[in-house]
């Protein structure tokens, strides 16, 4: 690890580093999804093709991992928006990021449904 | 603040070494901009980019959560994608639009932040310099990809 990067841990770093890597991930899977998208000028076919793993099991638990990463992301970074533009952000930041966890399980077990439902479907039948 | 200024010091401080015919020597402030500032420090960009991520990220909270819900939640979730589906969303200008702003805003908020990274971490300037310049091509291609396939998109293509 480069030298001076030791922080204090806690709420505040762990919420960063976790901003971090899912903005990292999320900017990967957005280079691909412009790729496969762009498909759509070389073939209907070729398209179809590359959306079908798109709804196979293991990529649609795959995608709930995306779903959780930009969750995380959006509802962090409107928190470091607040932190940052808000007169009491600061001494609310914790707080803050316990509102963020919760209303992201929520928001997650809303998703279990809609984003696993049909790679259960396939894989235990309907 | 006396009216007296003929000593910039008060009193209890001491007697000072100067005065208006004696003047004490002006020290440059650390941080001013000055010929020798290295290129990267003399304009505000790193503060543009700043508020940048805060502006375009609450759009974007906005944009993209709509289209996972659009994509994944309604109307039978990523089942129902495929080409067909997409000829139907592009044919409105809206949602053109929408998709066009998300491509630009999410590219540049990531290219941003990936940015931020590298400088980070890759600390030898070989590598920090390389890692950007595939970063900025990358980045490139993609928006111009993308803006071309939104612009071009035929949906009698066969």
């Amino acid at each position: 690890m480069p030298a001076g990067t030791l922080y204090r841990g806690r709420e505040g770093m762990w919420s960063w580093v976790a901003h971090r890597v899912t903005g990292v991930l999320i900017f990967f899977f957005l280079f691909v999804h412009v790729l496969d998208t762009a498909l759509v000028r070389v073939s209907p076919e070729a398209y179809d093709d590359v959306v079908a793993t798109y709804k196979t099991p293991i990529v649609a638990v795959m995608e709930y991992g995306l779903v959780a990463a930009i969750l995380f992301h959006a509802l962090n970074g409107l928190r470091v928006v607040a932190v940052d533009f808000w007169s009491k952000g600061p001494k609310y930041q914790k707080q803050m990021l316990w509102t963020v966890m919760s209303i992201w399980i929520v928001l997650m077990a809303g998703a279990i449904y809609p984003v696993l439902g049909h790679a259960a479907r396939e894989l235990f039948g309907s | 603040m006396s009216a007296d200024t003929s000593s910039a010091v008060d009193p209890v401080e001491g007697v000072s070494l100067y005065d208006v015919d004696n003047p004490a020597p002006v020290i440059e402030p650390p941080r001013k901009r000055t010929k020798k500032t290295p290129k990267s420090t003399r304009t505000n960009f790193e503060l543009y980019g700043w508020l940048f991520m805060r502006l375009s990220g609450v759009v974007l909270v906005v944009l993209v959560l709509g289209h996972l819900l659009i994509q994944l939640v309604l109307d039978g979730g990523v089942s129902k994608v495929g080409f067909a589906f997409v000829a139907g969303r592009w044919a409105s200008p809206f949602w053109q639009g929408w998709d066009l702003l998300m491509l630009w805003l999410a590219m540049l908020h990531g290219a941003n932040g990936l940015r931020t990274v590298i400088n980070d971490y890759a600390e030898r300037p070989k590598t920090r310099f390389w890692l950007k310049n595939l970063l900025y091509a990358a980045t490139v291609f993609t928006v111009l990809l993308g803006t071309l396939v939104i612009f071009t998109f035929d949906p009698n293509i066969r």
